[in-house]
């Protein structure tokens, strides 16, 4: 559902770039509603750390995910340029609002669909599943999240992993 | 609804027409000679018949018609009514639902088993004497349907008026009045009163009135079955004529005579043509016009289903989400009111804090109206079960009579929607695993037949439902071995009756012999539990052995606010549901420095199990120097829960974690404070389960 087939036939994708621990990467801007400054934040005892808090985006209670547990990064401090980017996500066929901790918010740009490339399946530091496909602006290379499967995958087990990797070989 | 689609209008009329037709076939097995049901089961389906074919659901009007020709054997008193005619006419019932939801040939298919089936058991019951009138005859209009009958003869005065805007909404007067001439013998006279002179006149409005002289062998509810569709707007008078008025008029017929008619003063033109251009000299004062049929209606059901049209003209339908759209608004403005409210205490200008007072009244009074727009009388669920258990009856040959009290009792509609599968599963248990068969009921001497009831009622802020049954009760022995045989409890452990009950929730847990298609199977039981615990409802069971079980459902009114006593532990706040609350305690100091295995409290001479929320919430900042402690309870168990400091009480409009924290069973969901911060509220239910399992482990331990 959500591999680099979506896109033909367009001649570009929006992508809002975003930084985690000093990598880029982007989301597709469509599914993107708001970008918030850091507000309080709510702990849930006893979630799973990678969507511990909870925010307050205009009267809704919204979860709010650290993707940097996903991508084996480390945890650091809140800075001022730290922001929420809140978006939407498809969980076993339901919608739900999410915010996105982001170390920084770069900005909205267009990438060229001719030079999207496919995920590689080795040779990156993540797991492949999670990056949607590979864009390129200039000579930088940025890794466009697979939104969905990052928050689908929340049990951390292996199985999911070879599920998914068994998923791409088949399409 | 905006009814931008007709066909959706038709789908939920018939809906509510289906839910009325099942209501009164189910009444008519108990009073099977009430004429009133009859004909409410005859319109039902005349009216499903008739907007079926109008909005195009032609599978429907077709099948709905042979249903309704048998239907009216039965109403003419030509079949008598058998238990087998109304068990086929529920089923044609569920058809005729298939039809409209599952539109298409599959479904088709099936109908013309069930007609098989309405022809035999109306051929059983009539021996043969009327049953070639409900074969296939493929003319929807219901005419052709009645057979000669031997009614005698009668002449009628029909006067009559549509609406203005009648056939801008789609009726067209003549075929009403050819439909009303094929009766019998009919003398049309237009009058043309009302009909405004040439450059006034809308030529889409309808201006004439007519005065029918019929005569015919048909029932007067004949002649109100033409108008059935557009009885609600129109002026109808229908009046049996004197013997010289019928013998003048249905002997000659017709010279145009001018006939003075008793009871009424009006002069009126009689004329042999139904022509729009007959001269109308007499004027017809408005009194005369304005009488309605059921003045002299001999069938209270006309006046019933006259009080039913009423009740919907002063009501709209909503789609259901918008006002959980309206309810999402005003809790959100209830929010940012009590943030005005803490910023107007801190104000010393004493407008704004006489503001800031107007706008709290405003909005709590908003609140709880648009709570109770949600509010939904429960008898649209109760409704649903008498089936249920006429079928069940039927299939494990039991007597069973239901009785339910309390339909008026309302709730909130999410909450009454979520209550179906949990009290079907109640009550289909209660049926198979309750109620002994009827033989074994008499060698214990009660009647034979089970009585299961159905009641709801208000508490306080509480709804009570309770399923009772006068079964055989619930076997004790037998639910504390089987629950030993399980692992769920260990053996030899005392517990109380309701203790002992509760173990029926456990999943898995079914102490049936035998396992039939209904029940035992352990599955069920455990959902009710969820689907209650859900509804932040509980569950009592009271069981008298031989003499039947109780199951009481305690829900709150609402899903959508609760009261809450807010709480802080460490740096974070939660909100603990004040119903739940008993009280609030200082922890003594000295019980503060002991060792965390013996976490208890005299509470007036009572132990109470307390839980450290610091602990559980593993909080990082320095307890404060006096702990309290949160007495709460659920059911009859309390636990203590030690937090930092108690904030005061707060409303709180409660907002659903996602799917994404779902697994986290500490929290009933989440709410927003007034600086604007969220907060958790805390399910007490599973603390109070977690204080408990601590509680039996250190009795195990000693």
């Amino acid at each position: 559902m959500t591999d680099i087939t979506a896109w033909q036939g367009r001649d570009s994708i929006e992508v809002l770039t975003l930084e985690l621990q000093g990598e880029t990467f982007a989301l597709e801007a469509t599914q993107v509603y708001e970008i918030l400054d850091q507000t309080s934040v709510t702990e849930v005892p006893g979630s799973h750390p990678f969507i511990s808090g909870l925010v307050n985006v205009r009267g809704k209670v919204v979860p709010l995910a650290d993707l940097r547990l996903k991508f084996g990064m480390e945890q650091t401090a809140a800075t001022i340029d730290t922001r929420i980017v809140v978006t939407d996500i498809v969980l076993d066929g339901e919608p739900i609002t999410v915010g996105i901790l982001a170390d920084k918010v770069n900005e909205v740009t267009e990438l060229t669909a001719a030079v999207l490339q496919e995920t590689p399946k080795i040779g990156m530091k993540w797991r492949p599943e999670f990056i949607r496909c590979i864009g390129k602006r200039g000579s930088e290379f940025i890794a466009i999240l697979d939104i969905d499967r990052i928050f689908a995958d929340n049990d951390e087990t292996t199985s999911t992993h070879a599920a998914s990797a068994l998923e791409q070989s088949a399409a | 609804m905006t009814a931008n689609d007709p066909s959706d209008t038709f789908r939920q009329e018939a809906q509510e027409l289906l839910e009325q037709l099942e209501q009164a076939l189910l009444d008519l097995a108990a009073r099977r000679d009430d004429q009133d049901l009859i004909d409410s089961t005859f319109r039902a389906l005349h009216t499903i018949k008739g907007s079926g074919s109008m909005f195009g659901f032609d599978a429907v009007a077709a099948f709905t018609h042979y249903v309704e020709t048998a239907f009216d054997l039965v109403r003419k008193g030509v079949v008598p009514l058998s238990t087998d005619i109304l068990t086929v006419a529920l089923t044609a019932k569920d058809h005729i639902r298939n039809l409209i939801e599952h539109p298409g040939p599959e479904v088709e298919s099936q109908g013309s088993a069930i007609l098989a089936n309405l022809e035999r058991v109306i051929d059983n019951a009539s021996s043969g004497n009327a049953a070639a009138s409900s074969s296939p005859a493929d003319d929807p209009a219901p005419a052709p349907v009645f057979e000669p009958a031997n009614a005698p003869r009668a002449a009628w005065r029909v006067r009559l008026r549509l609406p203005k805007d009648a056939m801008a909404t789609g009726t067209n007067p003549l075929l009403l009045l050819d439909e009303l001439a094929a009766l019998g013998d009919a003398t049309i006279i237009a009058n043309t009163d009302n009909v405004p002179v040439a450059e006034e006149l809308d030529p889409f409005e309808c201006h004439i009135g007519w005065e029918i002289r019929l005569i015919t062998d048909r029932p007067k509810s004949a002649i109100e079955d033409v108008f059935l569709f557009v009885l609600d707007e129109m002026e109808l008078a229908i009046e049996p004529l004197t013997d010289q008025e019928a013998a003048g008029n249905g002997a000659a017929g017709i010279p145009a005579t001018e006939t003075s008619i008793e009871a009424a003063p009006v002069r009126v033109e009689a004329g042999p043509q139904a022509t729009p251009d007959t001269p109308a000299p007499a004027p017809i004062p408005a009194p005369a016009r304005s009488t309605i049929a059921p003045a002299a209606a001999p069938e209270p059901r006309q006046a019933k289903t006259e009080a039913a049209a009423q009740k919907g003209m002063g009501s709209i339908r909503v789609p259901a989400e918008r006002l959980d759209d309206l309810m999402d608004r005003v809790g959100e403005l209830v929010i940012a009111q009590s943030r005005l409210k803490q910023v107007a205490a801190s104000s010393t200008d004493a407008q704004v804090k006489s503001i800031a007072e107007e706008i709290e009244r405003l909005a709590l009074e908003l609140r709880d109206t648009t709570m109770g727009v949600r509010m939904v009388p429960i008898a649209s669920l109760f409704g649903r079960f008498r089936r249920l258990v006429h079928d069940l009856a039927g299939e494990l040959g039991k007597e069973i009579i239901l009785t339910t009290s309390g339909e008026e009792t309302e709730l909130d509609k999410t909450v009454i929607e979520r209550l179906n599968d949990p009290l079907v599963h109640l009550i289909r248990n209660a049926i198979d695993h309750g109620l002994e068969p009827a033989q074994q009921r008499v060698e214990n001497g009660k009647q034979s037949q089970g009585n299961i009831r159905l009641a709801a009622r208000h508490t306080g802020d509480k709804v009570l439902i309770s399923i009772s049954d006068d079964g055989k009760g619930l076997d004790r022995n037998r639910i504390q071995a089987k629950a030993e045989e399980n692992g769920l409890l260990a053996p030899g452990t005392k517990l109380s009756d309701s203790e002992l009950f509760q173990i029926i929730f456990q999943p898995g847990f079914s102490t049936a012999q035998q396992v039939t298609n209904l029940s035992g199977r352990g599955v069920g039981m455990d959902v009710v539990k969820k689907t209650i615990d859900a509804l932040r409802g509980t569950i009592d069971i009271t069981s008298t052995p031989g003499a039947g079980t109780t199951i009481t459902l305690r829900l709150p009114l609402t899903l959508a606010i609760i009261d809450g006593l807010l709480v802080r532990v460490g740096a974070g706040r939660y909100v603990i549901p004040l119903s739940a609350v008993e009280e609030c305690v200082e922890l003594p100091a000295e019980e503060d420095g002991r060792s965390r295995g013996r976490n208890f409290l005299n509470i007036r001479g009572d132990l109470v199990p307390f839980l450290r929320l610091r602990d559980l919430f593993n909080a990082t900042q320095a307890p404060d120097p006096f702990q309290k402690v949160v007495i709460v309870s659920s059911g009859e168990t309390r636990v203590g829960l030690v937090v930092d400091q108690v904030i005061g009480d707060h409303q709180t409009v409660i907002k659903s974690l996602s799917k994404l924290h779902a697994k986290v069973g500490t929290f009933s969901g989440a709410t927003i404070l007034g600086d604007g911060t969220v907060a958790l509220i805390l399910e007490i239910a599973h603390l109070v389960a977690r204080g408990q399992q601590r509680d039996e482990r250190l009795r195990a331990t000693g």
